[in-house]
């Protein structure tokens, strides 16, 4: 009898005590949740969502997959990366043309976090809002979910045809012309780049698309690696084998913090026929200059990798 | 026959496979216009009046007979595809008759010869550009072995179509029909329950069978000639087709899809091939603004109708 008399007493006291506080508390932990989130991804980030559901829109919709509203999903995780971990510092980003747009960086970091960050500014900190189109291998097409998340997000298979398709749709296509070489440069090449391909600059040619050089500070020391085992590469059947100690520390999967800084040269137009091989090499050569001085420029200025 | 009325002056046009239900959808809008003779083995139940019926073998010499009366245009959509049916027999038979239609459409001095191929000739792969052009190559053999004989008769007409520059020869490409018609396609969305591949999601295209039936009328207007792709409404994700129609879905992976795909073929309890799958795997999208700008062809129906027209007379059959 008694017992029960102090369970309902305790039952009382649960709804009336109890139930309010625990809401209280659920509701704080929501707003400082939403603070959060509206820190990360900034003030205007619906309108920034709008602003390019509306230029796809208008367009009849994205025929690579590209869904505005599957950014929403991914802006989060993004958004951490780009203002909270990285702390991403961008610079110039107003000399990126809103049309068609070839934006050529350096590449590097084991892992193309890079491209994510690079994309995160397009979309975060440039106005209008872009969505950076990249290449992906071919492979991960063959790849469940991995294929559906990379073209949800605007991501498209790396074919000189599809390619060619953006920039005449007037989108802004992020190329890596170091490639594979640049992305597993072992750590002792820190921004030293790398062979690049000519293939960019005979597509921004025969497009009359305006190549923007960029540099990627920071993302070379997120992952120190010795080197690639050669013979462990083809055992394995994969492009490269890095040596990256820190995976085996625990923890040490996530990319060190260091300072991204993003830095847009001064775009630049070349003409001619695209054909020319050697002539096409020395345009390359002039946009890697771009990228070396710009390199250069924003190591001289940093104080720290972490700074 | 040649007594028939031929109020165009064009002359008469001959459709192979009159009686499918694409067929029957073409010869009543070209009725209207021109004379019309079907040639096709299975019965034309409710026939225009006007429109000729021979129901015969294509390899049969009586179908040499009937290019005298007048036909000056041919429209070759009998191509057979019983997955049922041996490879090879299926293979033969469409050649041999393609060859002997090609044959009479050039002693006869045709002024006309339009093939409906499809744009399953591409092939759905993981490495193709998201919008294949007409220069693509013809990969969808590769994979579908059942594709092999679309893509020799589109490679024989191609053939015709440079050795007989006096004839115009037209090769239309439409990408998945839908609608009343039996395709695959069109019996996938039919499915009360639609059977998707977990983690893939591909764009897909889909046509009217309405406007292909357009582009078809289109394409014997004098002057046109070439291969043209035909795609319908923008494309979309295959999920958000399915959820336009309303179907539930059922994702299963690959893997598993395959092996159940195949058992449940060889015991008879579906009709699709195995090899479909990589149609709602990987991308078969086509680029047609060469049948826009050339043949001013443009889909009248827009997403949402083409996609529910798989259910239009569903239980008429």
């Amino acid at each position: 009898m008694d017992a029960k008399v102090s369970l309902a007493r305790l039952a009382d006291v649960a709804v009336g005590r109890g139930l309010p506080f625990l809401k209280r508390v659920a509701s704080k932990v929501q707003r400082a949740a939403d603070q959060v989130s509206e820190r990360l991804l900034g003030a205007d980030f619906e309108d920034r969502i709008q602003s390019l559901s509306r230029r796809y829109e208008l367009q009849g919709g994205d025929p690579f997959g590209f869904d505005p509203d599957a950014v929403r999903q991914a802006a989060l995780p993004s958004a951490f990366f780009h203002r909270a971990y990285f702390r991403t510092e961008v610079f110039d980003i107003d000399r990126v043309p809103t049309g068609r747009v070839m934006l050529v960086a350096n590449h590097s970091g084991q892992i193309p976090i890079d491209a994510a960050i690079l994309g995160c500014a397009l979309f975060f900190d440039a106005n209008p809002p872009r969505m950076t189109r990249a290449m992906v291998d071919k492979w991960t097409a063959t790849l469940p979910f991995v294929s559906t998340f990379f073209s949800r997000m605007g991501q498209v298979v790396g074919l000189p045809e599809n390619a060619r398709r953006l920039l005449e749709r007037e989108e802004a296509l992020l190329v890596f012309p170091e490639g594979m070489r640049g992305i597993s440069k072992p750590f002792r090449d820190r921004y030293q780049l790398q062979e690049f391909g000519s293939g960019f600059m005979r597509l921004a040619i025969a497009t009359g698309t305006p190549i923007v050089p960029v540099g990627v500070v920071g993302a070379e020391e997120q992952y120190v690696s010795f080197g690639s085992l050669s013979w462990a590469a083809r055992t394995f059947g994969v492009p490269v084998f890095p040596l990256v100690p820190q995976l085996v520390v625990p923890g040490g999967a996530l990319p060190l913090p260091t300072k991204y800084r993003i830095f847009f040269g001064e775009p630049m137009s070349f003409a001619g026929d695209p054909d020319d091989a050697p002539r096409v090499s020395d345009k390359v050569y002039l946009v890697k200059q771009a990228i070396q001085h710009i390199l250069r420029r924003g190591l001289a200025q940093r104080q720290g990798v972490f700074r | 026959m040649s007594g028939t009325s031929d109020p165009s002056g064009e002359g008469a046009v001959l459709v192979t496979g009159i009686c499918g239900r694409l067929g029957r959808r073409v010869a009543r809008v070209l009725h209207r216009k021109r004379r019309v003779i079907g040639v096709d083995r299975r019965p034309f139940p409710d026939r225009p009046a006007d429109v000729e019926h021979h129901q015969v073998d294509l390899r049969s010499t009586r179908v040499r007979e009937l290019f005298r009366g007048g036909v000056t245009a041919l429209v070759h959509l009998g191509v057979m595809h019983d997955p049922r049916r041996d490879s090879g027999e299926n293979l033969v038979w469409n050649v041999t008759a393609a060859k002997a239609l090609l044959e009479c459409a050039e002693h006869f001095g045709l002024k006309k010869v339009v093939l409906l191929s499809s744009a399953n000739v591409y092939g759905p792969r993981p490495d193709n550009p998201q919008l294949l052009d007409e220069e693509a190559p013809l990969l969808g053999a590769g994979s579908f072995g059942a594709i092999r004989d679309l893509v020799e008769l589109d490679m024989s007409f191609q053939a015709f179509f440079w050795k007989q520059p006096a004839i115009e020869t037209v090769i239309l490409r439409p990408t998945h029909i839908l609608g009343t018609v039996r395709n695959a396609p069109s019996n996938y969305l039919r499915l009360p329950m639609a059977p998707t591949l977990l983690g893939f999601d591909p764009m897909i295209q889909a046509i009217h069978q309405e406007d292909v039936v357009a582009a078809l009328e289109r394409s014997l207007q004098p002057g046109a000639r070439g291969i043209y792709n035909l795609a319908g409404p923008p494309p979309v994700a295959l999920s958000r087709a399915l959820e336009l129609l309303g179907r539930p879905t059922v994702p299963v992976p690959h893997g598993i899809a395959k092996m159940g795909v195949e058992r449940l073929f060889r015991w008879r309890v579906t009709s699709f091939p195995a090899p479909e799958l990589d149609f709602i795997r990987f991308v078969c999208m086509i680029d047609d603004s060469r049948a826009r700008r050339d043949l001013g062809y443009a889909p009248r129906h827009g997403l949402v109708a083409t996609l529910s027209a798989v259910d239009d007379e569903r239980w008429l059959g």
